[in-house]
């Protein structure tokens, strides 16, 4: 099993779950972050005063799928968070050694159907 | 006695106004100081009008409006104090001058404007002070700036008044004094840690927006109110609102220059610096010197709010650069756009030479010093005896914890459970098992 962790624009987010659900995909985490990369945040004028606001908010999207299906998940988040322009975020995978659903204590890729 | 029972609800209608004002000042202020010290705020103001309420009746109110001590027109006497001769003229309010209302009416009116006054100091102390400091401030303030400068020119009998400066509503009793006042403050009291670079941003501008828009329904029983007729109202009303709606497109035109967007919290600050510079002139003025007044205020605001940085003074909601700056303007400009039978003499713009102008003058050097030497004063005795400042742990914490122990806004998911303090372990909680 993979865990795919994917930062993305927050205004992406539901077109990133309509394709994941669209592709079969059960379950999903989402939480609300802040972060910077290449673009480096923004600036904001209050009266009259400009300021550099280095974090910029970003939503994390974390699913955990088949080793099999990993591929094709990224490649569907990469596709419905693009926008080509700078700060779409990142998507990368990392390997989960095990899973457990909490209600019946199914282990593995069993806990994941 | 002939008063009139139109001019007397009017009064009344407009003192409430007014009272509400300070309350709009609190979010106004609120949303823009950061999440941590909104309570501070919020409470700050709440505690002036509760504070001043009562100081107003048993003593200020006396000092302002009192017979004049000595016949010099610095200060009245205790002769009201405790709300005492309560049916005895205001004195200097006779012949033409006489009111059509009953004294108590002019008092309950003129004690929302000390209350709002004090309230407007809050923005310059922001984020910073000990609680009972600030409360010690407000009383001192009240008796030893407030009244003195109330009874210089909204008393018949004070000095300035007498010699013909002109002040319709407070131009100078309440935005120049408060502006000056302000800055006072942010002198003594000291920049908050990590100003000017730290991002301290505005919290909630949505907040500040429902404020501005009380400030400017309440500034309605300010000006208008102060006619103190019903039917002499009409014109300081509109003259209030046309400066108010050209000073927030003025400020938001400047932005659009200056840094290529208008913002929403340009949009409100220029709103109340249209009607602050309208105050003193809002019943003296026709519908080109509103406009021209509110257009001026406006720009001219916009940039003075950067003036600050310059300065090195962390004066943090900008009370100088827009109550001190606008107020300074309209009473100024009384001088040159002044066009009303109530005046002594027209304004430089229509033919009244350069008397007027030079009245206002002389109220605006003279209110301003005394207002900034005598609040550094205080503020400095304040801070040499029991401290104006709370600790560098508390302000980095922020007020409403450290000094109130609560909490704005329930964002987090939290856990805890009640703490049983002397009161805690109440029969309910325990008898129910």
């Amino acid at each position: 099993m993979r865990l795919v962790t994917a930062v993305v624009k927050p205004f992406r987010l539901e077109d990133v779950k309509a394709a994941l659900q669209e592709a079969g995909i059960t379950g999903m985490t989402v939480s609300e972050a802040q972060g910077f990369g290449r673009q480096g945040g923004h600036t904001e004028v209050y009266r009259g005063a400009e300021y550099q606001i280095d974090f910029v908010p970003k939503v994390r999207i974390e699913v955990v799928v088949d080793d099999a299906e990993a591929d094709r998940v990224v490649r569907l988040i990469v596709e419905a968070a693009r926008t080509g322009r700078i700060g779409d975020g990142k998507v990368w995978t990392t390997p989960v050694e095990d899973l457990i659903r909490i209600r019946t204590g199914e282990h593995g890729p069993d806990a994941l159907r | 006695m002939h008063y009139n029972s139109g001019d007397t609800a009017w009064v009344l209608v407009s003192a409430a106004l007014v009272l509400f004002m300070t309350p709009g000042l609190a979010l106004f202020y609120g949303g823009m100081v950061r999440r941590k010290n909104v309570l501070g705020m919020l409470i700050q103001n709440f505690a002036v009008m509760a504070v001043v309420s009562l100081v107003w009746v048993w003593v200020t109110y006396s000092l302002a409006f009192g017979p004049d001590a000595g016949g010099v027109g610095l200060i009245g006497t205790l002769h009201f104090a405790g709300l005492a001769h309560l049916n005895q003229v205001v004195p200097g309010f006779s012949g033409p001058h006489a009111m059509t209302i009953p004294p108590v009416a002019f008092i309950i009116f003129q004690m929302m404007f000390a209350i709002i006054t004090p309230a407007l100091l809050t923005g310059s102390g922001a984020d910073r002070m000990k609680f009972g400091a600030f409360l010690v401030f407000i009383v001192a303030w009240s008796v030893l700036v407030y009244a003195p400068i109330a009874h210089w020119v909204f008393s018949p009998d004070g000095w300035l008044a007498r010699r013909g400066a002109e002040d319709f509503a407070g131009g100078t009793v309440v935005e120049l004094n408060a502006g000056m006042a302000g800055a006072a403050l942010a002198l003594v009291a000291g920049r908050r840690r990590g100003w000017p670079n730290s991002l301290m941003r505005p919290h909630n501008i949505p907040l500040t927006v429902l404020g501005g828009g009380i400030l400017w329904f309440g500034w309605f029983g300010f000006n208008a109110g102060s006619a103190l007729t019903a039917n002499g109202a009409g014109t300081a009303f509109i003259n209030t609102n046309t400066a108010t709606a050209a000073a927030l497109l003025a400020w938001i035109a400047v932005e659009k220059v200056r840094t290529g967007k208008p913002t929403t919290l340009g949009a409100v600050s220029g709103a109340i610096a249209g009607a602050v510079a309208i105050t003193p002139a809002c019943g003296f003025v026709n519908t080109l010197g509103a406009t021209v007044i509110g257009a001026l205020a406006g720009a001219v605001c916009a940039v003075a709010v950067s003036l600050k940085f310059r300065l090195g003074l962390d004066d943090s909601l900008d009370v100088l650069a827009v109550h001190g700056v606008a107020g300074l303007l309209g009473v100024l400009l009384v001088g040159f756009f002044g066009t009303a039978a109530s005046l002594g003499s027209d304004g430089l713009f229509y033919g009244g030479g350069a008397g007027l102008l030079g009245h206002q003058a002389l109220a605006v050097v003279t209110v301003g010093a005394y207002s900034l030497l005598v609040t550094a004063g205080i503020a400095w005795v304040i801070r040499a005896t029991v401290g104006l400042r709370v600790s560098e742990n508390d302000e980095r914490v922020g007020l409403d914890i450290s000094l109130f122990e609560e909490n704005a806004y329930d964002f987090e998911a939290s856990s805890g459970s009640r703490a049983l303090g002397p009161f805690g372990s109440s029969s309910t909680s325990r008898g129910a098992t």
